[in-house]
């Protein structure tokens, strides 16, 4: 049957890979390109790249002062697609269809989109409608609420939209897109484990399936998330601070009973 | 061996190109009639509805000169829309004639409705390979492989049938017979698996 997935997350800023805590601290730890063949001999599922950058400047060491952000992550995706055998999604900073054609033609199986998604969802349709459902993630970033609830955040964080998981992922749902990719931004660089509560509400309430994200930090976390109702789960700082967390990660979820590839 | 990808508009040739290039394989891309013989090998890959890929290659003038080379013994390999077009026609939205190089028909997946699954079918699903020698020797009995799709070739003769795969009851993943080689899955987006297959056939019947 269809296996459950195991996905790293890897983020960029500026064009660099970091690490990510509560959404606001950001450790550089490398260079994209330079670790792809790192990532692709993992025996993961699939590969996300998100591009967390907020401002469009680039200061990696390109000498060329004209090369803009965009640019140089359709370059990055370019070459990382040159030896990724595995889909690849990438998501972050895409506001229209046609930067999302840019990073299809590039390289990209699926994009993912999410603040934009939500100030005008037909963003969803129209890229769901070119290039299939498939090929469109939107991503949801949660909070806890004082009542204990969740509420959904945009803009990295920062927006509070007063909307639930639940009922933004319905109409994520009716708008087209393939895949949820939800993230908990209280879990997130915790390692205190995903949010189940989070995963269960989104998982009960559509038909999508839903990528679980954030607080990943012992392999013994990914069935518990499957558990709850996620198809696959992500995790972003774990893979660059744990050894052979894709073989381990997988045996882990192996013998809690998940069907995984291993 | 110098095989000839055939473009012909649908789907990523990109992530087609790079697999090939990863493995090593001498190969050239063509769109054209004129481009097709005179190769080793061809390969067909493709994504997205059956009638536009038949319209595609009907378009470039390549329906016959495939049948040609396919029917004077020219090694094929196919996948996912590239096996699906192999079938003599396709019940995606209306009726379709395809190649007619396989007999058989292109039919949507009916999952047991008692699993709920969703279609389209998409992600690494295990492939039970039933005929362990030419693109799939060395596989051992069972492989994991990337599924996206949610239509499926059925075809008359279950002897030329090199896998299947289950989702929510049992379809054709993979077929081998004479010198045609066909997927469902995506080989390119297989990891090691797909690119084994791709090794494989590139190195010949064996």
């Amino acid at each position: 049957m269809l296996k459950k997935r195991l996905i790293p997350v890897l983020l960029l800023q500026g064009g660099m890979l970091v690490r990510s805590q509560d959404f606001s601290m950001h450790q550089i730890i490398g260079n994209p390109v330079h670790e792809v063949d790192r990532f692709n001999e993992w025996n993961v599922d699939e590969l996300i790249y998100l591009d967390i950058s907020r401002h469009d400047d680039y200061g990696t060491g390109r000498h060329d002062a004209k090369v803009t952000l965009f640019e140089g992550c359709l370059d990055i995706i370019k070459r990382v697609s040159k030896s990724c055998f595995m889909p690849l999604t990438w998501g972050g900073r895409i506001r229209t269809v046609t930067a999302a054609a840019e990073f299809f033609k590039n390289g990209a199986d699926k994009i993912a989109i999410n603040s934009q998604a939500f100030r005008t969802p037909e963003l969803i349709t129209e890229i769901a409608t070119r290039y299939g459902n498939q090929a469109v993630v939107v991503c949801i970033d949660a909070k806890r609420t004082a009542k204990g609830d969740h509420e959904v955040y945009i803009d990295g964080g920062r927006t509070p939209t007063g909307l639930r998981p639940a009922d933004w992922a319905r109409k994520i749902e009716g708008c087209g897109a393939g895949e949820i990719l939800l993230q908990s931004i209280d879990r997130d660089g915790t390692g205190r484990g995903y949010d189940t509560e989070l995963i269960a509400v989104v998982a009960d309430n559509c038909t999508l399936p839903v990528v679980a994200l954030g607080g990943a930090g012992r392999f013994e976390d990914y069935a518990k998330a499957i558990n709850a109702g996620a198809a696959a789960v992500a995790a972003a700082n774990i893979w660059h601070f744990k050894e052979l967390a894709d073989r381990a990660g997988k045996r882990a979820m192996a013998r809690a009973g998940i069907d995984v590839r291993l | 061996m110098t095989v000839a990808i055939i473009d012909y508009g649908v789907g990523n040739l990109t992530s087609v190109v790079n697999a090939f290039t990863a493995v090593g394989a001498e190969f050239v891309v063509v769109s054209s009639s004129s481009e097709l013989a005179g190769h080793d090998g061809l390969v067909l890959p493709g994504v997205g509805a059956f009638a536009m890929g038949m319209a595609n290659l009907a378009e470039r003038g390549l329906v016959e000169p495939i049948r040609r080379e396919v029917l004077r013994g020219t090694p094929f390999l196919g996948f996912c829309l590239g096996l699906q077009l192999l079938a003599e026609s396709s019940e995606e939205y209306g009726q379709h004639p395809g190649l007619g190089l396989i007999k058989g028909v292109v039919r949507p997946l009916r999952p047991d409705p008692a699993l709920r699954l969703r279609l389209p079918h998409i992600g690494w699903n295990d492939v039970t390979l039933v005929q362990p020698h030419g693109a799939f020797r060395g596989m051992g009995d069972s492989a994991c492989f990337y599924f996206v799709h949610s239509f499926a070739l059925e075809p008359l003769d279950s002897d030329i049938v090199a896998g299947t795969c289950d989702y929510g009851g049992s379809f054709v993943a993979a077929i081998q017979t004479r010198n045609i080689t066909a997927t469902q899955f995506h080989p390119e987006k297989s990891h090691k698996a797909g690119l084994q297959i791709l090794k494989n056939w590139l190195g010949g019947p064996c």
